[in-house]
């Protein structure tokens, strides 16, 4: 077997969580772009991600990117009614910061933060960690994505009443619990087939 | 292998048709079919590549059992039975006892966050399961351990185990990819499971009630 993993001696990982941009290197060998098929670009979905490393090493796997990638779009994007944008990227945030994927939370933390005009919120969150005091909505999400992030699952009525008591309906509930689970997904793709760096060359969409 | 499950997390989450959790997840229609198009592409894949059907039911039974989900476990368990090795059912089940933690633990880049590191298991398929099992399964099961419960210690050294295993660039992908989907799945299913039996106590709709505990006393979930 000649494949090889990719490393990056020289690489400054970045060691803290920010909402700065972040770049992405993975550890190993993408699909070549030049050699991608009808296929693969249909898994792609969006064509601007060929310029992706990350894309280009799922597209390998062409079916299962494209599903996850629609997955994912109609989680956070499909905002015609239920949970805001911004608290889907809450919950997004609240799970990679618990996990510990300093890229996937320096991405949607950005996002919270630009949908929700709260900077300096997403910020404590960011620093402090799940268990910063924010207001009792955000808590709520923010405590109900780390307990659907704990293995074993430790998620159930305590979190539902939490998230009723402030104020969410059942679609907004169901919303929390697809952009949470969903980071789960995407956390260890991002925390395993590669590395973050300091810049902001080779960036996920 | 085929299946008359149409929607698996609606399967293993007891929503039936018509019911409230049903309506509210058909406001998020392509993220409820694109989840079951990910189930279908990992599970029966129109182009099977290198990775056996076999390595991805035991691998898979192996993760719902990590996150301690029996009924999750039992659907996944009864691919693998099926698919003609009891004895290989029996191990992984071994290999989950052997396998438990508490996660997410693990460490971060040497700086400000090394304070946060959180020591766990490194699990390793037992001495006398790892014949049996052979090279990839026993690299899938060990990198499996490691994206469920601590995926802030991967390295390229751990990806490095499963070339070395005979796990190709591709397959690895294929591998990742249906971890990281059940951690989601699992999920998905745990959380509608909470908010049907909060929803049934809430709303006291006496009909969802019955038609709910129905499914779970039918042992069908």
């Amino acid at each position: 077997m000649s494949e090889t993993t990719l490393s990056y001696p020289k690489n400054r990982e970045p060691a803290a969580f920010t909402q700065d941009e972040l770049g992405w290197v993975p550890w190993l060998e993408p699909f070549p772009a030049d050699q991608l098929t009808d296929r693969h670009w249909a898994g792609l979905v969006d064509a601007s991600r060929a310029k992706s490393p990350y894309f280009l090493l799922l597209v390998r796997d062409p079916d299962i990117l494209q599903a996850r990638t629609k997955t994912d779009k109609d989680i956070f994007y499909n905002t015609s009614n239920g949970l805001p944008r911004a608290e889907r990227e809450l919950a997004a945030t609240a799970t990679s910061r618990h996990n510990g994927c300093i890229f996937c939370a320096s991405v949607h933390s950005r996002f919270a933060t630009q949908y929700s005009k709260r900077g300096v919120d997403i910020q404590r969150l960011l620093d402090e960690g799940a268990e910063a005091y924010i207001d009792p909505r955000w808590n709520a999400i923010i405590n109900a994505s780390v307990a659907l992030a704990d293995t074993p699952i430790t998620f159930g009525d305590e979190q539902i009443e939490a998230l009723r008591v402030a104020g969410l309906d059942d679609l907004e509930i169901v919303d929390v619990i697809n952009g949470a689970a969903f980071f789960n997904w995407a956390n260890r793709l991002m925390l395993s087939l590669g590395e973050s760096t300091p810049s902001t060359k080779a960036q996920p969409a | 292998m085929s299946t008359i499950i149409s929607d698996v997390i609606d399967h293993l989450a007891g929503i039936r048709p018509g019911s409230s959790l049903d309506r509210l997840r058909d406001q998020r229609p392509q993220a409820r079919e694109n989840a079951q198009k990910s189930y279908l592409a990992l599970f029966e894949p129109e182009v099977p590549g290198n990775v056996t059907t076999l390595e991805r039911f035991a691998i898979a039974t192996f993760v719902a059992g990590l996150h301690r989900q029996p009924h999750v476990v039992g659907f996944y368990a009864a691919s693998l039975q099926k698919l003609g090795h009891p004895r290989l059912t029996g191990m992984i089940e071994a290999e989950i006892v052997r396998g438990s933690a508490e996660g997410p633990y693990g460490r971060y880049p040497q700086g400000p966050l090394t304070v946060e590191d959180k020591e766990g298991p490194v699990y390793q398929v037992s001495a006398s399961n790892r014949e049996n099992l052979g090279f990839r399964l026993v690299a899938a099961l060990e990198h499996a351990h490691l994206l469920v419960f601590h995926p802030r210690d991967a390295s390229p050294a751990a990806l490095q185990k499963l070339l070395d295993a005979g796990w190709s660039t591709t397959d690895i992908v294929t591998l990742s990819q249906l971890v990281a989907f059940l951690s989601f799945q699992i999920r998905v299913v745990v959380g509608l499971r909470a908010l049907a039996g909060a929803s049934a106590v809430e709303t006291n709709d006496a009909e969802f009630v019955q038609i709910f505990t129905g499914v779970l006393a039918s042992g069908t979930v």
